[in-house]
């Protein structure tokens, strides 16, 4: 399968001083500018820039609290910073009306976050749905459209279960259906791995990758964990608030 | 890598020629290293000198001269002992990771950096070893997972040190 975004890692910290974390890919289909935000007198982000490829698999990591899923948060439009740009494509999500950046966050990105967060009260296939019925397609299609997941994510079987009735690494496989049934062009995963034991979370991965290089979806993955990192294209780090990337990885 | 054991191990599958054992260990644990015939020979001489392995007779035929060894009582007691022992639990604990971080340190050296480039080359051979994964058999998988493990002990800690390393820097200067 094509890869064609691994590519250099970009510019490297030099003595610990970070510079922008571009996308070595020709197209960037998201980018962060300079973000700052703070949460009250508590700075979580200092001038965070990212910007991400078509088609690429970025991985986030950094220590706990660096504000990796505040980046997150921000690229997706789910937060807004206090100062820099988020843009995606031509359109800049930062200044964007609160009714746009949701229609765009329903129809155009995916979201797996670290406890798949399906709606208990609905069955499986139901909630992949969710996405498709949220954007107005009617129920019959879009229940057709979710149960096209199940086999791809080896979930036959386990349409009409309740999420009460998965197991966690079902229920995550579940959640990716989800982030991906409306097709999006950038799927966030914010520690898709992180509640599950490791050959769970290794096909989660092995799921979420080849699902996304076949349909071309870019991919922002926030993990603490080296193991999931090595599925991504690229790694960069984010320490106190600031993106940089790492030295050492070969072009 | 005990050679010895292992290939007293492989020979405990049935009765072998030495060029069956480098074979199989070859495919098994050689990962680029392949055993010399040499060293199959040596090794199994000095089996069959401590009583571990007993050779049979020289098989004639057109090829060159050959004969079959098979693992004695002794020989199956020492594999069992072998296999029940644990292997040293920290053997890179001087490893050259560790040296080069003290020694940045007590020179004064950005210790930092030298930590970054080192994950990022950890993570880079990370991103091979998933993708050898891919569609790869069990064994290869497996043994890229090994790898993939220890890698990400060191990483986890590259990350541990980097988060001390004022503190370090104190220690290893005075």
């Amino acid at each position: 399968m094509d890869r064609p975004h691994r590519g250099p890692a970009g510019h490297a910290l030099k003595g610990g001083a970070a510079v922008t974390a571009s996308s070595p890919g020709p197209t960037r289909l998201i980018e962060a500018r300079d973000l700052i935000l703070s949460f009250g007198s508590t700075p979580a982000l200092r001038g965070a820039s990212l910007g991400v490829g078509q088609g690429e698999i970025v991985a986030v990591m950094g220590p706990s609290g660096s504000g990796k899923s505040t980046l997150l948060h921000c690229m997706a439009g789910i937060l807004t910073p206090d100062r820099g740009e988020v843009w995606f494509g031509a359109q800049r999500l930062d200044t964007m009306s609160d009714e746009h950046r949701s229609e765009l966050r329903r129809n155009r990105f995916g979201f797996v976050f670290q406890y798949g967060q399906l709606v208990p009260e609905l069955t499986a296939e139901e909630n992949v749905a969710l996405p498709l019925l949220l954007s107005g397609t009617r129920r019959g299609p879009a229940i057709s459209a979710a149960r096209d997941w199940f086999a791809t994510l080896g979930l036959d079987g386990l349409q009409r279960r309740r999420s009460g009735e998965l197991s966690g690494g079902q229920a995550q496989r579940v959640a990716l259906a989800r982030g991906m049934v409306a097709r999006p062009e950038v799927l966030f995963a914010d520690e898709p791995t992180g509640s599950l034991d490791s050959v769970s979370g290794e096909l989660v991965m092995d799921l979420l990758t080849a699902a996304a290089r076949e349909h071309g979806t870019t991919v922002i993955l926030v993990t603490h964990d080296a193991r999931v990192a090595a599925y991504a294209d690229r790694e960069v780090i984010v320490r106190d608030g600031v993106v940089g990337t790492l030295t050492g990885a070969k072009p | 890598m005990s050679v010895p054991q292992t290939l007293l191990g492989l020979l405990e599958r049935g009765p072998s020629h030495g060029y069956d054992l480098k074979r199989d260990y070859d495919t098994y644990f050689g990962q680029g290293k392949p055993l010399r015939y040499s060293q199959v020979y040596a090794t199994l001489s000095r089996l069959a000198r401590d009583g571990k392995a007993a050779p049979g007779p020289i098989e004639q035929g057109a090829g060159p001269e050959r004969r079959r060894y098979v693992i004695t009582e002794i020989g199956m007691a020492d594999v069992d002992q072998w296999l029940a022992e644990p292997a040293p639990p920290e053997p890179d604990l001087q490893s050259e990771l560790f040296a080069k971080v003290v020694l940045a340190l007590m020179l004064g050296r950005p210790a930092a950096s030298y930590l970054d480039a080192q994950r990022g080359a950890h993570l880079q051979r990370m991103r091979e070893l998933t993708d050898l994964k891919r569609g790869g058999e069990p064994l290869t998988v497996l043994l890229a997972d090994h790898s993939i493990y220890r890698l990400e002990a060191d990483l986890r800690w590259i990350d541990h040190t980097a988060a001390r390393l004022d503190m370090l820097s104190k220690a290893v200067q005075q």
